[in-house]
């Protein structure tokens, strides 16, 4: 029963089920909701392993399934579900990650009152990331893609009563948005250009070679081709969701949440979301490459970005204190490493740290969470120590965590994912800059491992949480004890002897080569591996700290650098005092425009309306009205006057009448009147 | 149903209701109100029969009824129902009903509040429905007096002023408007929308406002843009309306801001663009800037406010941005060699779905400030409250609904319309949509300062002491609410399906300028 593209979204389906069902469970239906969402994702993995092994036994086929969303236009918004083995891949890792943190997730968030709700936002999240691997659109990629991030929001702020889990959560889903506006804007400029979001449509697909050639041409300004334009854009978003410089500030915050959500979504599956993107659209990215005279290539920028970000989370994982700040740094690092790979032109390398990656995380962060849960939530590494006899399952699980994400030669899985990623930058001509990054890196990491492990489980414990922990259940155990499997065996696929994952990837057979293929590179990393080993034994295993009051012996040896790294390299402080203080600035502006300007010009209209008004009544007050009123005023007067002689006394009407006869008589007399 | 008017049914349905209620002065205060809300409810009932009858592919007016009204001046009672004016009839017929169920709380003389509120729902839908300017233009002016009243008399503290500024600077917009449909009117003798359409798109209007003087196609324009601006508003004749929606009582706001600013963006689809193509598209630059000012400096400004509602109620000038963003670049990448028409037709229904989706998580945005208002004696500061999700989950998971629905989030139905509109305006005018991303940027901000200070951290302020989650009709109001959210937001092509020919012939026969 081996599903057909055209079923696939049965995958992202039944986790979204989970979802809903735990959405309107009651608070008291604890059970109904952990099983309904372990189900879910158990069927999930079921369906993912029946993919698998579809996609695997036709390697070179993109099988697709595209359907109408909605009418537009003359056409239509189309969307579709692709399987083929980077997706299958994919999926089964985050199903399988996916079972065995749900399954810790029992034990760990036991005591939690809003459990339930908990399942509800996990299950929601697998929903979205498995939307995200076996999407044939952009546009469907980017809508899991951006439920993931509100995934990601409501479990990091899970513990929302705690000011700094709110303002983490709030933080990782701004910083990311100002990714995913990028990706946005990328994501319509290809849609305008080609007229189609789908990755494989039998030939019309933005991936497939007849729509590339046209993108692929210099014809911007500055003479860019439309595809550097869009991948850079692209990147924005994958640089905002996998953590990279910078965009990274989000990702150590985010471990306010609780630590299942920080070993699923912020260091197994989420966070490597960006590195699928670019190996996803990877025959865009590397479209431009044809052209030899533009001044960018997008990859260029990628593997700038992923070097910069490899060396400075590993940089700054050395001074961190508290145990999971120090996993989400070498997560950061670790993406870095991918972004290289992808940038140097080796998605295949990329995935297949990503890949392993996923597991050792996964594994380190439960482990992580083992200690936390035994300690009463005791995270910082001044804190902790002894924890290797009581915990002994945790710290077996642990150190092979520790060795995998190290490189510890020839066991461990990220030991020979590692190497593909260094072989591909050590071939890239463009420039050696990602090689030594990458390389100085391999130290650190191996360094602030030993530091970390030492730290937790080595020594005396240093205060009485630690003292008193005991081994976790075996819902915490035992999804240890299958990651570890995984940190180890995963490795075994993809070495240049056997390399059976890249030729399941690329659908083309690659021939075996000896085991240390390029055996210069191989021993100087080993000999750089050990080197970190050694120094962070000598540092931290023999002269181990005995209170947690000791200084770190980095610290003693030069404060400045240590202070410096340990806050984060002050990146946090510059973006609150520009990016920050522009957007309060630029609020205050818009604030000041309405009330002052706008509303200023209003309330002046209206004055101006009100002074003709009373300029108008005071002219018909002063001008019409006041003579009106003058020439009423005369006419009264004389009326008053007149009414004077209006007596009624018939004798003053004769001897009026008298008089004027008389001078009549005397006008007609001597005026001449005939 | 063809011998049934149903649009004149449709607009006064309403006015029959707030009739009935004047007429029965002594009904009890809750058959007041079941009576309003039945009349109201006629609404989406009549909507959505017409609705189903719609024939989808026509893409001109249905349901069309002309009466010659004054003959000596050339005015028909003239009805009809496009794709547009149908999404914004189904609009009408949500929203009235949900404010009314708002406000069922209020005690304040129930039986004028319905009245006032029935005369209201009944203009705007005559708004939505004439199709001669003359009777659409006392719709148009109708709506403002219950409005005015509603605000008034029924508002907060700040009420008396809000509502006058309000009045005052609408009817200063109508002004022009009407002057510039006299000027209309003595060129064509004319008031038929239809006919004066199609002496847009023909060039002839134009000319024959040239021919009473060299300024007057112009002039005309001018007015009518004015009237329409100050309604929707466009950046900067906006400064009325975060007073008027804060002051407004609840169910008013959520009616003010889902319908009433909708019936600017209305006359600029319906009126200002099919007549005045060719200044508009003239205009098409200046304009553009004025709703990427809305859409960026009315979300900063958003993030500057300390009163949610009045938050909420610069969040809608930058929505309505959006939706006179697209119109303009349609217009500016008009006629420009080689414009390509699945562009247009995006931003086009980007811009129908944008003003169905604003009105539905605007309103609910303003209903759940409500609701916030009412449980804490009337305080709605941000920095009043804290921790309100531990006391009330419910509420906080159907506000925080919205509020995602509202900034974009993919999944719900503010994206599709978002991406419609950014797809659509990259593709006339690129820098204006890269511009606008700010934007979208600033409503997750604020959304997230207002999620995060109301809702998250430990308990404080109004919620610290007791606070009850919702229930009964306050759920009433907000699931159907969250549930369109949910489900237009998978399914658009529930409504797109509406006025997609529609659009597809815009698109087809864009009027040259």
């Amino acid at each position: 029963m081996i599903p057909t593209p055209a079923q696939v979204w049965l995958i992202p389906c039944l986790p979204l089920l989970a979802a809903g069902l735990g959405a309107v469970t009651p608070r008291r239906g604890r059970r109904l909701a952990a099983a309904a969402a372990i189900l879910g994702m158990l069927g999930a993995l079921v369906l993912s392993g029946f993919a698998l092994c579809g996609a695997l036994a036709a390697p070179s086929v993109h099988a697709f399934s595209n359907f109408d969303w909605f009418a537009l236009g003359d056409g239509a918004v189309r969307l579709g579900w692709l399987l083929d083995p980077l997706s299958a891949l994919l999926c089964a890792m985050v199903s399988l990650v996916g079972v065995l943190i749900f399954v810790f997730s029992l034990g760990y968030m036991d005591e939690d009152p809003n459990f339930t709700r908990f399942f509800c936002f996990l299950s929601l999240f697998a929903s979205a990331m498995l939307c995200v691997v076996l999407a044939n659109s952009l546009l469907l990629l980017f809508i899991g893609w951006e439920v993931m991030g509100l995934a990601s929001y409501l479990l990091i702020g899970f513990w929302f009563h705690k000011p700094a889990a709110a303002a983490a959560a709030k933080k990782a889903f701004i910083v990311t948005r100002i990714g995913d506006l990028g990706l946005l804007l990328g994501m319509v400029w290809l849609y305008s250009a080609t007229g189609s979001l789908l990755f494989y449509d039998g030939g019309r697909g933005v991936l497939e070679a007849g729509v590339l050639g046209g993108l692929a041409a210099p014809g911007l300004a500055g003479g860019l081709a439309a595809s550097t334009g869009i991948g850079l854009l692209v990147f924005c978003g994958a640089a905002g969701k996998s953590g990279q410089f910078p965009l990274h500030v989000w990702l150590p915050d985010a471990m306010e949440g609780p630590t299942p959500v920080s070993a699923l979504i912020h260091a197994a599956t989420m966070v490597a979301a960006g590195v699928f993107l670019i190996a996803r659209m990877f025959p865009l990215f590397s479209a431009d490459l044809a052209l030899p005279s533009v001044p960018v290539h997008a990859l260029t920028v990628v593997a700038g970005i992923g070097a910069i970000t490899a060396l400075l989370g590993a940089a700054i994982a050395v001074a961190q204190q508290d145990l999971k700040r120090v996993l989400a740094f070498s997560t950061i690092s670790q993406l870095g490493y991918m972004m290289l790979a992808l940038g140097v032109g080796s998605w295949v390398a990329a995935i297949f740290h990503l890949l392993t990656h996923a597991f050792f995380k996964a594994l380190l962060f439960l482990s992580a969470g083992s200690v936390i849960h035994a300690t009463h939530h005791e995270q910082d590494i001044r804190r902790l120590g002894g924890l290797r006899g009581p915990m002994r399952t945790t710290f077996a699980t642990f150190a092979v965590g520790m060795m995998a994400l190290a490189g510890v030669p020839f066991l461990f899985s990220g030991f020979w994912s590692k190497e593909a990623i260094l072989r591909a930058a050590s071939g890239w001509t463009v420039s050696s800059l990602p090689l030594y990054a990458g390389l100085a890196g391999v130290v650190l990491t191996a360094f602030y491992m030993t530091r970390l492990l030492c730290g937790v489980f080595g020594g005396e414990a240093r205060s009485p949480a630690a003292a008193h922990a005991h081994e976790s259940p075996a819902t915490i155990t035992v999804p240890l004890v299958v990651l570890s499997i995984g940190s180890i065996g995963l490795g075994f696929l993809g070495t240049p002897a056997w390399p059976w994952l890249q030729s399941q990837l690329t659908g083309e057979r690659i021939p075996s080569r000896p085991l240390l293929e390029g055996g210069g590179l191989t021993v100087l990393s080993i000999v750089l591996v050990a080197t970190g080993l050694g120094a962070g034994w000598a540092l931290y295993a023999r002269r181990g700290r005995a209170t947690a009051g000791d200084k770190d012996p980095l610290e003693a040896a030069a404060p400045g650098i240590f202070a410096f790294l340990g806050a984060r390299m002050k990146i946090d402080e510059a973006y609150a005092a520009t990016v920050g203080r522009l957007c309060s600035l630029s609020a205050a502006f818009a604030d000041f425009l309405d009330r002052r300007v706008w509303g200023g010009l209003v309330a002046a209209l209206g004055k101006l309306g009100e002074g003709a008004g009373s300029l108008n009544s005071g002219a018909d007050e002063a001008g019409i009205n006041a003579a009106f009123d003058a020439v009423t005023r005369g006419l009264r007067r004389t009326g008053r006057a007149y009414s004077k002689a209006q007596t009624g006394e018939a004798q003053g009407y004769l001897r009026a009448l008298a008089v004027a006869f008389v001078v009549l008589a005397l006008l007609a007399l001597f005026g001449g009147l005939r | 149903m063809s011998g049934i008017p149903v649009l004149s049914l449709l607009v006064f349905a309403p006015w029959a209701g707030a009739l009935l209620l004047v007429l029965l002065p002594n009904l009890g205060q809750r058959a007041c109100r079941a009576l309003t809300l039945v009349f109201s409810l006629s609404t989406l009932g009549l909507g959505l029969a017409a609705a189903g009858s719609f024939d989808r592919a026509d893409t001109g007016y249905q349901f069309v009824e002309t009466h010659r009204w004054i003959a000596s001046l050339n005015v028909n009672y003239h009805l009809g129902l496009d794709g547009l004016s149908l999404i914004l009839v189904l609009l009408t017929g949500l929203l009235a009903p949900a404010g009314l169920l708002a406000s069922q709380r209020g005690d304040r003389d129930p039986g004028h509040f319905g009245m006032l509120f029935l005369l209201l729902q009944g203009a705007a839908l005559g708004v939505f429905l004439a199709l001669d300017f003359f009777h659409w233009f006392i719709f148009w002016e109708l709506s403002l007096l219950p409005a005015y009243f509603l605000i008034k008399c029924w508002g907060g503290p700040g009420a008396a002023r809000a509502a006058f500024q309000f009045v005052i600077y609408t009817m200063g917009g109508s002004a022009f408007l009407l002057l510039g449909f006299v000027a209309i009117f003595a060129a064509t003798g004319t008031l038929d929308f239809v006919q004066l359409a199609h002496l847009g798109a023909s060039g002839e209007l134009g000319a024959r406002l040239s021919a009473l003087g060299g300024f007057w196609p112009e002039a005309v324009f001018l007015g009518v843009f004015l009237g329409f601006a100050v309604k929707v508003p466009l950046y900067p004749f906006h400064t009325w309306l975060p007073a008027a929606y804060a002051e407004a009582p609840t169910g008013v706001s959520m009616f003010l801001t889902g319908i009433l600013s909708k019936m600017g963006v209305y006359g600029f689809l319906r009126i200002l663009w099919p007549l005045f193509p060719g200044q508009l598209h003239a205009a098409a630059l200046p304009l553009l800037w004025l709703a990427l000012g809305g859409v960026v400096l009315g979300a900063f400004a958003a993030m500057k406010q300390t009163d949610l509602k009045r938050m909420v109620a610069y969040s809608s000038v930058n929505h309505l941005g959006y939706c006179l963003l697209a119109l303009f670049a349609v217009s500016a990448a008009t006629g420009r060699l080689g414009s390509p028409g699945a562009s247009d037709a995006a931003a086009l229904s980007g811009t129908l779905l944008q003003i169905f989706n604003h009105g539905i998580s605007a309103a609910a945005l303003f209903f759940c400030v409500g609701i916030l208002e009412e449980r804490s004696g009337g305080r709605r500061g941000l920095g009043d409250f804290g921790g309100v999700r531990t006391v009330a989950p419910v509420f906080a998971g159907l506000c925080g609904l919205a509020m995602f629905s509202s900034l974009g989030l993919p999944g719900l139905n503010g994206f599709v319309g978002e991406f419609l509109i950014f797809r659509g305006v990259w593709g006339l005018v690129p820098w204006a949509a890269a511009i606008a991303c700010l934007g979208l940027l600033a409503t997750a901000l604020f959304l997230m300062t207002f999620w995060q200070r109301v809702f998250h951290g430990p308990r404080a302020g109004a919620a610290a002491g007791p606070f009850a989650d919702i229930r009964g009709l306050d759920l009433a109001v907000l699931i159907p609410l969250a549930a369109l959210m949910i489900v237009l937001g998978v399914l658009p092509q529930i409504l797109t399906g509406l006025f997609n020919p529609l659009i597809t012939s815009w698109a087809g026969h864009l009027p040259l300028p």
